[in-house]
């Protein structure tokens, strides 16, 4: 566990090291603000919760998110500092698990700073603030699949812009997953039991459920599970093309 | 003369007082292949304590992918490696606790300060209490890191960063330490330095080092290995290895101003124990290749008496070791045709 969290400071300070960590939380909270403020009608609604905000989260993640999390694997690659690390002894679990909690712990924290717009609807009204910690969460926990996915693809190259790309094209089917446009794909030739499992998959469903205040056992299991075998997948892939 | 050793399969205990050591690394039949392409190509052998083992090759000859496998890095195709009775595969933590590990080019954090980077390394090792601060202080101090302590690392000079690496290896006090060339890239004082650092650490450890600078074998090491083409070529002392050149036992004589450099030459090729001469005009000197490999320095005795019986300006005589990189490209050009 020691190392787990050597591995976590070690990455976590080096996203304050460099201007990333202070490009990357300004635009996150630009563009959070621009969306609930202007695209998603936060005054005009007249209702004191936090729809208009949380409604973005899939979407600026999708973009965001992968930035995030192309670096982890590919900037080792390419700077060979993977060979430095693998050889010390330690995991690959261990590895894939700290890297991984920095930026989670990272995303967190960016989302954390939108707290003014917390307090401002709690100025403006009285809204269900229950309801609004378990959209926190849940948004977090969707931050952590797509953190998953990315740093799981970032492991594959030691290009980030192609970690990048195929991060947010991955990203973008499961958040459509439940979506005709994924699943048109499938329906003209896959089982309807595959089909409705690819339906399932969708972030945006289980996300829906959580940012209306429910939390739903299967949702958190169905984000649990998806971080678990991403990051599994994380590990074989270091394993497998670790020298590469 | 030493004969070539060729070592195939078996792992071979190597020749005299190492057979009573205890064998640190230990590799048999280690083979790396990518695709149709053998790295390597079924290396065996093994070292222990107190030696300090030069790995010698052309570009490409394997060394840094036998590195890889022996830290674990690469999987090997075929065949096994263990450091301390830890097999770099199956026990690869294990192995991997006991080996402080140079990669080629000193890869780090560029973004880290050499202070937080070695802290990190220290937390990594899971080096704790007073061990730890001793052990900090003590990389720091060896390697002279103190004035660039806080300086990120991508700020530093090539041979800062190659030191920070160096310190990043030793810090835990490895049993076994490999260095892929250590001295790439350094200027003549930083060389000089990481060959005393070695030197000074060798006597408890083994360490390996990869180099094409044959100067640095000579300086440091006391067993090298040459290979090509992922093959073990020669496996022997440098000094043994350098005697296998024409040059060992070679007398060179430089001549003061006013002698005749030409007459000399043709004096001293006469001579019976003498198998050849050259001559250099630039250094005003004469090498007079030794007979039968220069037993009882037949052509140095008779070398100097005919230098003295002549009455030649003599500014300087040498008995020469035998040139080692003369030995490196018979051997590994032999093996490439």
């Amino acid at each position: 566990m020691n190392i787990v969290a050597a591995l976590f400071r070690r990455e976590l300070k080096s996203y304050f090291a460099t201007p990333v960590a202070y490009v990357f939380i300004v635009i996150f909270l630009v563009l959070m603000g621009t969306f609930t403020f202007y695209l998603g009608g936060f005054y005009e609604r007249g209702q004191a919760d936090l729809r208009p905000f949380f409604n973005f989260h899939p979407w600026l993640y999708l973009f965001l998110v992968p930035a995030l999390s192309m670096r982890l694997w590919a900037e080792e690659r390419k700077s060979g500092s993977i060979e430095l690390l693998m050889t010390l002894p330690i995991t690959p679990w261990q590895a894939v698990l700290g890297k991984y909690l920095a930026a989670w712990a990272f995303t967190g924290l960016a989302l954390a700073l939108t707290f003014p717009v917390w307090i401002t609807v709690n100025y403006l009204g009285d809204p269900d603030n229950g309801a609004i910690l378990t959209a926190y969460i849940g948004s977090l926990l969707m931050a952590g699949g797509f953190l998953a996915i990315g740093s799981c693809l970032s492991a594959f190259t030691r290009n980030q812009v192609i970690a990048f790309v195929i991060s947010v094209v991955v990203c973008f089917g499961f958040l459509l997953s439940g979506f005709p446009l994924v699943l048109d794909m499938f329906s003209a030739w896959a089982p309807q039991a595959l089909v409705d499992g690819i339906a399932s998959l969708s972030f945006l469903t289980h996300f829906a459920n959580i940012s209306r205040g429910v939390i739903d056992f299967r949702d958190v299991v169905f984000f649990g599970l998806l971080i678990g075998a991403f990051l599994y997948a994380n590990t074989i892939v270091l394993q497998w093309k670790q020298a590469d | 003369m030493t004969k070539t050793t060729l070592i195939k399969n078996a792992a071979a205990p190597a020749p005299g007082r190492r057979t009573e050591q205890i064998q640190m690394i230990e590799i048999d039949g280690l083979t790396k292949r990518y695709g149709r392409h053998t790295v390597v190509d079924g290396l065996s052998f093994s070292c222990g304590a107190g030696e300090v083992l030069g790995f010698l090759g052309p570009n490409g000859a394997g060394k840094s992918t036998t590195m890889k496998m022996l830290t674990g890095f690469v999987a090997p195709t075929a065949g096994s490696a263990s450091v301390c009775g830890h097999d770099v595969q199956s026990d690869s933590l294990e192995a991997r606790r006991r080996i402080g590990y140079l990669p080629e080019g000193a890869p780090s954090y560029a973004e880290m300060t050499p202070a937080a980077f070695l802290e990190f390394i220290a937390d990594v090792r899971e080096l704790g209490g007073a061990l730890r601060k001793r052990r900090l202080d003590e990389v720091v101090e060896r390697l002279h890191l103190g004035p660039v302590l806080q300086q990120s690392i991508d700020t530093l000079s090539k041979g800062f960063k190659r030191r920070v690496g160096l310190a990043q290896a030793i810090l835990h006090d490895p049993e076994v330490l490999i260095l892929d060339e250590p001295t790439d890239g350094l200027d003549p004082n930083q060389k000089h330095e990481v060959r005393e650092l070695i030197r000074s650490m060798a006597e408890d450890k083994l360490i390996v080092i990869s180099t094409h600078i044959l100067e640095e074998v000579e300086a440091v090491c006391s067993r090298a290995i040459i290979i090509a083409n992922g093959r073990i070529l020669a496996d022997d002392t440098p000094e043994h290895l350098a005697a296998r050149s024409r040059y060992h036992n070679a007398v060179r004589v430089t001549l003061g101003e006013g002698a005749d450099l030409d007459a000399a030459r043709a004096a001293i090729g006469q001579l019976g124990s003498v198998s050849g001469t050259e001559a250099d005009r630039k250094l005003r000197s004469i090498t007079a290749l030794a007979a039968d490999g220069g037993q009882g320095a037949a052509a140095w005795r008779d070398v100097s008496d005919l230098a003295a019986a002549e009455g030649w300006a003599v500014a300087g005589l040498q008995l020469e070791a035998g040139r080692l990189d003369e030995v490196f490209r018979q051997i590994t050009e032999g093996a490439a045709t």
